[in-house]
């Protein structure tokens, strides 16, 4: 049977919305640095890159918390690149 | 070195606090009121003759030895069932009493086979001990009367007698040395609380039975060992006994199984272990085991095991032996390589939570300081990661509020998410304890578990909840107390921050938290929740324990914020029998989070973003640290799929098998270019691997364990490691082959370190560790006893905080396609993923993994009871074979994850905890059909595994 595998793109949409989810039922004063404090304490650079990379596109499907979280989220530093 | 020997009070230790104060022999003595003369007896030094009592079960009074006389009263009582009076003056020790003990001693005697020296017990016996006590130096009965001792008698028959029961495989029953003292009996009931042994027969004829006159195995009992313990004499003796002999020197060491972290006697005959006996004085376990702990140590010494490094340019290469320098500069120069080749995020760590704390320490001090990132993860990602979220939101420390011994004052327990029978056992009997004495149990959980109904237990509800709605139903218990008034609102103001509160109560009182309302999503009657709530609000100390039945959601971190609220909801939080409890599972993940495993995180839960934190830290090491998390286990594996991330060092944990969705996790793997793993066995993870580093034991290290209370248990070296090093050896050799100069020269100075730099451990060190047995974390100046219960006069964040929980659906849903949920669990006799328990005689009791389906669903697919079915989720198949029950409800399967061949994981999704990205492997839409047998992905699978773990010149390894 085939396998319906989730591209990491997907996953962090998935993941932001559902951290958007949790806060958008807390009290309103809380939610939006409750998002941005989350992804910031816990999302690796490379995963924020990822994530803003989808948001400075205008990727579909985030949850419009996450949205207006972005601009608290710390834009990592850039790649530091391999020598490959 | 000697053997540890611990005294036998004879009967259990008193908890009264007015002290009694009688004379024995001419001694005065002070003991608390209700000890018995026994054992008043003995803490004066004086030990009267005994042969039925034993301080791990009540007094019983029937071997007529332990008599006493007492001036002023007439006759011999009993010394063990009689208690202390003040003013009291005993005699142990009189002609008359000599005479009746000897005589007593006289008619067991004739009754017992004289075969002292080639007996197991030789030299261990207390019925020889007794007999030398007594100075039995006749038997005037003689020994060819009626007896249980010969097979014939005289040529003829003898109907009494019974052959050895050698079914169990680690204890043999020889009713032909049984005195009937009745200790295995009571130490079945009473300590253990199976309730598998009796007494059948009456007078004479009475013999200990198991079950209904049935063999060990065939019976109830679960192998705990405590019976073996108990026997005084040959007739219950572990097989090692019998095969190797006494033992000659022990040592205390901790349970490297689950997170309750006995403690035990390896007693030993030069390095080889004879048997591993529970330490009275452990304070998790005071003195009792399960049989994984006290017998299925067996892999330490399996042949299956790996002594020497190995190493391989592609995954499907053989493995090819090399020495460990041979290794270790291969390891360094490859992470160096893919460092300058893809940057210095492209590699990471996963550290052990099955090592030491000393160990797992290093492992992630080699990815900070060597590695130069955060990029190190533990297998709490995938089990209690919640946990440490939710209680550290909620009450600001990342760890259960109690010790173990709490249990015993607690007067309501909800047992939800968790099966301690099973998963926590000793801990399991303790709970099991406490409620036959009257405390009542509401347990919340999908399925039947043993504590809903067994012997002398039964939960006053049940709350038999669909999977993935415990948010739901904890929100409506709360409903229930706050808008019924039960809320305990001094504590709350005193403790808690009111307006949250006030802003949390407003929310579960909605309408649409009422248990009518949720009982939709639960599909439990509102009655019974309401039942529920006002029994725990108001029956007295509330305590609440969990494990992964509530964590592995995509809601965990939810659900355990829901269960702090509804402890502090209640007031139960800071003294004994109340509180929060996560029933962690590995033996040392609650170590392992505390010394900084997660990515965020370092030693003593302090944010690598913390400036203040991160100097301490980059003074001691003198190196930059990087002040970005790093990569989650699942985070990396997603990143090697995309090629970012390309080397990968484990210790101990086999995430192949253990981790969700199995292809992505072979994907992942597959995708790095160095995956270096470091076990016993070459596990499922190393069939990715391109370096294996062998591993030791638990029983050839020193180190501490940190177990689910908190507490910091020593681990004691035994025997040396038979791959030639422990791992924090490897670890340390590995980073200096990686140029880092460390210079350990034992575990203690690792502690030292972990001492000095974070706060909770301030006054950890193995002196103290030696002088204290152990303590509970926070240890420091404030409490230098360590702490039993935490947030006694306040919370650690200073105000309990309240948090609205809302309840979500998991996505993972059931539909035309999946029609089954398909939930996950565990079994008393193996452990995890099998690693240890499969490699031990623990077989016999779970030799696969079964899937268990309700008749009714069966029926509906023409399955039947040992029929095997296929298995199916979005994510992938396998097979397995059905077990019909009604433990499970309608609409719910379950499984145990024991065995790789099962290969749940294949079922299981990528969705995760919103918080943590803890998996969720409790809820998986599922079918299932009947099947032929095994899947293609299973023969695939069994195909690879068999390949990848050739090893060059050396036949094929068979498991």
């Amino acid at each position: 049977m085939s396998h319906d595998s989730t591209s990491t793109e997907d996953k962090l949409i998935r993941m932001a919305n559902q951290i958007a989810t949790f806060f958008e039922s807390q009290p309103e004063q809380e939610r939006i640095d409750g998002v941005a404090g989350h992804i910031n304490k816990f999302w690796e650079p490379r995963m924020r890159r990822q994530f803003f990379e989808l948001v400075d596109n205008g990727a579909k499907g985030f949850h419009p918390l996450v949205l207006n979280a972005a601009q608290r989220i710390r834009r990592p530093a850039p790649a530091q690149a391999g020598h490959g | 070195m000697s053997l540890i020997h611990e005294i036998d009070y004879g009967t259990p230790a008193s908890t009264a606090e007015t002290m009694v104060t009688l004379t024995i022999d001419g001694r005065d003595i002070s003991v608390p009121s209700g000890t018995s003369i026994m054992r008043a007896s003995m803490e004066a030094g004086i030990q009267v003759p005994k042969l039925c009592a034993t301080d791990m079960v009540d007094a019983f009074g029937s071997c007529r030895l332990c008599l006493v006389e007492i001036e002023g009263r007439n006759g011999t009582p009993a010394s063990c069932t009689t208690p202390v009076a003040p003013g009291m003056v005993v005699h142990t020790q009189t002609g008359r009493l000599k005479d009746i003990r000897r005589g007593v001693m006289e008619l067991y005697i004739s009754d017992h086979p004289l075969d002292c020296l080639t007996c197991a017990a030789n030299g261990d016996c207390e019925l020889q001990d007794m007999a030398g006590a007594v100075g039995l130096r006749d038997v005037r009965y003689g020994y060819e009367g009626d007896n249980h001792v010969r097979a014939r008698n005289n040529g003829d028959i003898n109907a009494k007698w019974m052959p050895k029961d050698e079914s169990n495989p680690y204890f043999t029953y020889d009713p032909a040395k049984c005195i009937v003292c009745s200790r295995c009996v009571r130490a079945c009931e009473e300590v253990q609380g199976t309730f598998a042994l009796t007494i059948e027969g009456r007078g004479f004829g009475s013999r200990v039975s198991p079950g209904m006159h049935e063999h060990f195995i065939e019976s109830e009992c679960v192998s705990c060992g405590a019976c073996v313990q108990a026997c005084p004499t040959a007739t219950l003796t572990e097989k090692s006994v019998i095969e190797i002999g006494q033992p000659e020197h022990s040592l205390v060491t901790t349970c490297a199984y689950c997170g309750v972290g006995c403690s035990f006697k390896a007693e030993m005959r030069g390095e080889e272990l004879v048997r591993m006996v529970p330490w009275k004085d452990g304070k998790a376990n005071r003195g009792h085991s399960c049989v994984k702990g006290r017998f299925a140590y067996g892999y330490s010494m399996h042949k299956d095991r790996i002594l020497n490094p190995m190493i391989r340019e592609k995954i499907s290469d053989p493995w090819r032996e090399v020495t460990w320098e041979e290794a270790y500069a291969h390891v360094a120069s490859e992470f160096r390589r893919l460092q300058y080749q893809y940057g210095r995020d492209a590699v990471g760590g996963i550290t052990s939570s099955r090592c030491t704390n000393e160990e797992t320490y290093l492992v992630q001090k080699l990815v900070r300081a060597g590695f130069g990132n955060n990029n190190v993860d533990t297998c709490a990602r995938v089990c209690h990661s919640p946990t440490g979220y939710g209680l550290g939101q909620a009450f600001g420390t990342s760890a259960g509020t109690q010790d173990f011994d709490s249990v015993e004052h607690s007067d309501v327990v909800v047992v939800i998410g968790a099966n301690p029978t099973d998963g926590h056992p000793v801990f399991g009997s303790r709970l099991k304890k406490r409620l036959r004495q009257g405390a009542k149990l509401i347990v919340i959980d999908p399925r039947r578990t043993d504590l809903v109904k067994s012997p002398h237990v039964e939960a006053a509800y049940h709350l038999a909840l669909k999977p993935g709605t415990n948010v739901a139903m904890m929100t409506a218990l709360a409903h229930v107390i706050v808008t019924e008034g039960l809320a305990d609102e001094q504590f709350i103001r005193e403790r808690c921050d009111w307006s949250e509160f006030e802003d949390w109560a407003g929310f579960v009182a909605e309408e649409r938290h009422s248990p009518e309302a949720v009982e939709t999503l639960t599909g439990v009657p509102a009655h019974l929740v309401r039942g529920a709530a006002r029994l725990f609000a108001t029956g007295g100390n509330g305590a609440i324990y969990y494990g992964l039945g509530v964590t592995e959601h995509s809601q965990g971190s939810t659900t355990v914020m829901a269960i702090a609220n509804l402890a502090m909801v209640t007031g139960n939080i800071g003294r004994p029998g109340v509180g929060v409890n996560p029933l962690r599972g590995q033996n040392n993940v609650q170590g392992s989070c505390d010394m900084g495993s997660f990515p965020h995180e370092l030693p003593g839960y302090r944010h690598v973003a913390d400036d203040a934190t991160r100097e301490i830290f980059e003074k001691m090491w003198g190196v930059t640290l990087s002040s970005e998390p790093g990569l989650r286990i699942n985070n990396m594996l997603d990143a090697a799929v995309d090629g970012t991330f390309k080397g990968l060092y484990i210790q101990g944990e086999d995430i192949l098998q253990s981790d969700p969705d199995t292809r992505h996790v072979a994907a992942g793997l597959a995708a790095m270019e160095c995956v270096v793993v470091q076990d016993l066995f070459l596990n499922e993870t190393a069939n990715y691997a391109h370096v294996f580093l062998p591993g030791s034991t638990f029983l050839e290290k020193d180190g501490t364990f940190t177990n689910a209370e908190r507490r910091i248990n020593r681990v004691r070296k035994v025997m040396t490691p038979k791959n030639g090093y422990a791992d924090w050896e490897v670890t340390q050799n590995l980073a200096q082959a990686m140029g880092l100069a460390w210079n350990y020269a034992h575990p203690s100075e690792i502690m030292d370190e972990i001492a000095a730099t974070t706060p909770s451990f301030a006054l950890v060190s193995y002196d103290y560790l030696d002088r204290m047995g152990s303590v509970q974390w926070p240890c420091n100046e404030k409490t230098p006893q360590g702490s039993p219960i935490m947030h006694i006069d306040g919370f650690v964040r200073g105000k309990g905080k309240f948090i609205r929980t809302e309840y979500v659906a998991t996505d993972e849903r059931t539909g035309a396609r999946f029609p089954l949920l398909l939930t996950t669990g565990r079994i008393l006799s193996q452990y995890n993923v099998g690693a240890q328990t499969r490699r031990t005689d623990n077989v016999v009791w779970h030799e696969e993994d079964r899937l268990e389906v309700h008749p009714h669903d069966a029926e509906l697919r023409g399955i039947r009871d040992g029929d095997w079915v296929r298995l199916a989720s979005r994510s992938g198949d396998t097979t397995l074979r059905a077990l019909i029950t009604d433990r499970v409800a309608p609409g719910v399967v379950y499984t145990t994850f024991h065995h790789p061949t099962t290969q749940a994981n294949v079922i299981t999704t990528d969705f995760s905890d919103w918080a943590t990205n803890c998996p969720e492997y409790k809820v998986t839409a599922v079918q299932i059909s009947p099947s032929n047998g095994p899947s293609e992905w299973q023969v695939e699978y069994d195909e690879q595994a068999r390949r990848s773990r050739r090893i060059a010149g050396k036949l094929e390894a068979a498991e």
